[in-house]
């Protein structure tokens, strides 16, 4: 089941185009990492989602259904450009901004006072924004989002201004709400909380999708045959002439990655090498999403 | 719709609230009443402090027209005036005039060789008195040389004051005063101009908050631009209202308190408090009949009219130019970028309250007729216009086109707005804004 499928969309700006013939599925209940350099189109289709700007071709459905403004309640959103209103009491704000998504005043009452027991935050209802510090107006704007129970979360660099504390607060919380079954779109540039958080991935480039695919799927196909080799002796000459189909990639101490050529079973390298040495450990080297990340872009510009 | 409302509310909950309106508020009627009360405690202070003005008069003819008057005591030496004036010198005396003998010459000379000397600068009505006093004796030597009397001259001295009455079309007649149209139409003008730069500010910076503290995306992901924007333009001039209404209620009762107990009631009859200060400066040449013709006229304009057509200006003058400053707010990062833009918006308005003081003057003059007719300049000029009874067609057209124009200019400003606001640290001209208008 897709939560939401892009179709085509194109999007260009009087002086370029921000998006080109992009198309996406969001799996329903899973966390899809949209990644991409700056500038690649991100933001703009992030706000195609959210309404906020209308897409020169194609369509978004929601649940199968053309995006419409009954989705405003069904969806979260928290911008990487975000703030609050200064001089406005945080309880008070929140309320606004929760009755602006169409929530009663007392179902924001209710479900913004457990929120705030939750994160601990209670005193700081009657307090203005420009009383808080950076990291506690990001929480109040992080309960703002989730607030009024979205199915659709958008997090555009939902860590930003968090210390390592209170990011991981809100990561254990991001999680919780993907079990309750909300889908989840994060678009980040903290490839580390891709790798630990999202299910499925879509890179942007230059305004085009150029991956996307179950992270599961998408790091097999990015596989290379590398596996990373402890040896229990340092004398590793033999590994500088490696007959086909081995081939050396770096090696330090009593450590080296080799490659394997034309689908050669592994067992033939630990064969090989069992004859030369002694081997400690033996494992597939497993590409990163950075890894993937960096390729991928490289290859795209060339 | 119901989301609208809600921003209206925030709009204009979170501004009343503010410390700086309730200040403005009590502060405005304050230096109102202040103003319409200066006067009357001047007066009443200015009567405390004794001024004692010496004269030497060579002639011995002046001293009779020399009458103590509002703190000025005169006082008449007969001794030489170098001896005067060094007795002046060491004394409190505030001034001391010097009126030469003419003798033999014509009387006419003393026109330039009166000499007043004094310790420090002297008021000017001071030096009005001393003028008119000695000029009123040197004009009744010379009536009597001319064989006439003061007595005479007074009885047939005159002063018209016309009655205009318009004639309308249907043979009705109503007595109109020019001053009193002009009156009303200065400060009908002024006030929609005051309005329209105070509150249309006030939007202008509200959107570049919005901006600049990064809000405006969590809520247009909610709302639409224009709703944001229309819901703010509105709860801005509920605002406006509110602070409109409570000065003019709050004036009303501080000034008429104050007078009532700053002011001896034997002094002022109950019209002038009514008409404040300019009305008390004129007191002295206005008696009930004056007040009585005043009531009159302002009678014969219609007022539940003018009071009708100067909210629809008003509210619609605000809208057409409200928007436009809420758009110059989207476009810019900070208030020093926004001069660039606030120009063109800042011109008509400063045009229009220029021209509207000509257009009183001729209130039917094609400059009149087509100020009052473009939206950008009709709602001060229009409201200017309207006590001189325009044609009524014209002042359709003029409404017509008021609304046309802000419909126009709030589009224009929409356009404007649901890309800019979402547009951070980039340089904006004129060329973006038009790109931004045309962009689908």
């Amino acid at each position: 089941m897709k939560v939401l499928e892009v179709r085509s969309v194109s999007k260009s700006y009087s002086h370029h185009k921000a998006l080109d013939d992009v198309s996406l599925s969001v799996p329903e209940g899973q966390i899809f990492g949209l990644l991409g350099p700056n500038g690649a189109g991100k933001t703009s289709l992030i706000r195609i989602i959210n309404q906020i700007t209308m897409p020169d071709q194609g369509d978004v459905l929601f649940k199968g259904n053309s995006l419409s403004s009954e989705h405003i309640k069904a969806i979260g959103y928290l911008p990487e450009e975000r703030g609050l209103y200064k001089k406005m009491k945080v309880g008070e704000q929140a309320l606004y901004l929760a009755q602006l998504k169409g929530l009663s005043t007392a179902e924001a009452k209710t479900a913004l006072k457990e929120w705030f027991k939750k994160f601990d935050i209670e005193p700081w209802w009657d307090k203005t924004v420009e009383d808080l510090s950076k990291g506690m107006a990001q929480k109040v704007q992080f309960i703002t989002t989730v607030l009024h129970r979205p199915k659709l979360l958008i997090f555009d660099e939902p860590f930003s201004g968090f210390d390592p504390i209170n990011a991981n607060i809100i990561k254990d919380e991001i999680i919780k709400l993907k079990e309750q079954g909300t889908s989840i779109i994060f678009s980040t540039h903290r490839m580390e909380s891709v790798e630990e958080l999202c299910d499925h991935i879509a890179l942007i480039d230059k305004s085009k999708k150029i991956l996307d695919g179950p992270v599961q799927q998408i790091k097999e196909n990015f596989k290379q045959q590398i596996y990373a080799v402890d040896f229990s002796s340092s004398n590793l000459d033999f590994l500088n002439a490696l007959p086909e189909p081995f081939k050396l990639i770096n090696k330090n101490n009593q450590q080296a990655d080799i490659q394997i050529l034309n689908q050669t079973p592994a067992s033939d390298l630990i064969r090989f090498l069992l004859d030369k040495s002694d081997i400690k450990a033996f494992e597939e080297k497993i590409p990163t999403i950075n890894e993937i990340f960096i390729r991928t872009v490289q290859e795209n510009e060339s | 719709m119901n989301k609208i409302l809600l921003i209206i509310k925030r709009e204009y909950l979170s501004r009343v609230r503010k410390k700086s309106f309730i200040i403005m508020t009590i502060l405005g009627p304050v230096l109102m009443a202040g103003l319409i009360l200066a006067p009357i405690l001047l007066m009443d202070s200015s009567a405390d402090e004794k001024k004692e003005i010496w004269v030497c008069d060579e002639n011995n003819l002046f001293e009779p027209q020399f009458k103590d008057v509002d703190g000025t005591d005169y006082q008449f030496f007969k001794n030489d005036v170098l001896e005067v004036k060094e007795q002046f010198n060491t004394s409190d005396g505030y001034a001391l005039v010097h009126i030469p003998k003419f003798e033999n010459q014509s009387i006419d000379v003393l026109e330039s060789s009166v000499k007043v000397y004094v310790h420090k600068p002297m008021s000017l009505s001071n030096q009005n008195q001393i003028s008119n006093n000695i000029e009123s004796v040197i004009e009744s030597i010379k009536l009597k040389e001319e064989g006439l009397t003061r007595d005479i001259i007074d009885r047939t001295r005159s002063n018209v004051n016309l009655n205009t009455i318009i004639l309308g079309e249907s043979g009705s007649e109503k007595t109109g005063s020019t001053e009193v149209s002009m009156g009303i139409s200065m400060f009908g003008g002024f006030l929609i101009y005051i309005f329209i730069f105070l509150y249309g500010a006030m939007v202008m910076r509200g959107v570049m908050e919005e901006k600049t503290s990064r809000i405006v995306e969590i809520i247009i992901s909610s709302v639409k631009p224009i709703q944001l924007m229309m819901g703010k333009i509105i709860g801005i001039a509920l605002v406006g209202f509110t602070q409109f209404a409570l000065w003019v209620s709050l004036t009303f009762v501080i000034s008429s308190v104050a007078t009532a107990l700053l002011v001896n009631p034997a002094d002022i009859n109950p019209v002038d408090m009514a008409n404040g200060s300019e009305m008390l400066i004129q007191e002295a040449d206005m008696n009930q009949d004056g007040f009585a013709s005043v009531f009159e006229q302002l009678e014969s304009i219609n007022i539940t009219f003018l009071l009708a057509m100067f909210l629809f200006y008003f509210i619609g003058g605000y809208l057409m130019y409200g928007s436009l400053f809420a758009a110059v707010g989207s476009a810019v990062d900070s208030e020093t970028d926004s001069q660039q833009f606030m120009l063109p918006i800042t011109i008509p308005l400063i045009f229009s309250f220029i021209a509207l003081q000509t257009i009183l003057e001729n209130p039917d003059s094609s400059l009149a007729f087509w100020c009052s007719i473009i939206p950008f300049t009709s709602p001060i000029v229009m409201m200017g216009r309207l006590p001189f009874d325009p044609p009524l067609w014209e002042v359709g057209l003029s409404m017509l086109l008021l609304i046309v124009g802000f419909i126009f200019t709030s589009w224009l400003a929409g356009r404007i707005y649901r890309v800019g606001i979402l547009m951070y640290g980039q340089k904006v001209n004129y060329k973006t804004l038009w790109k931004w208008i045309k962009q689908s």
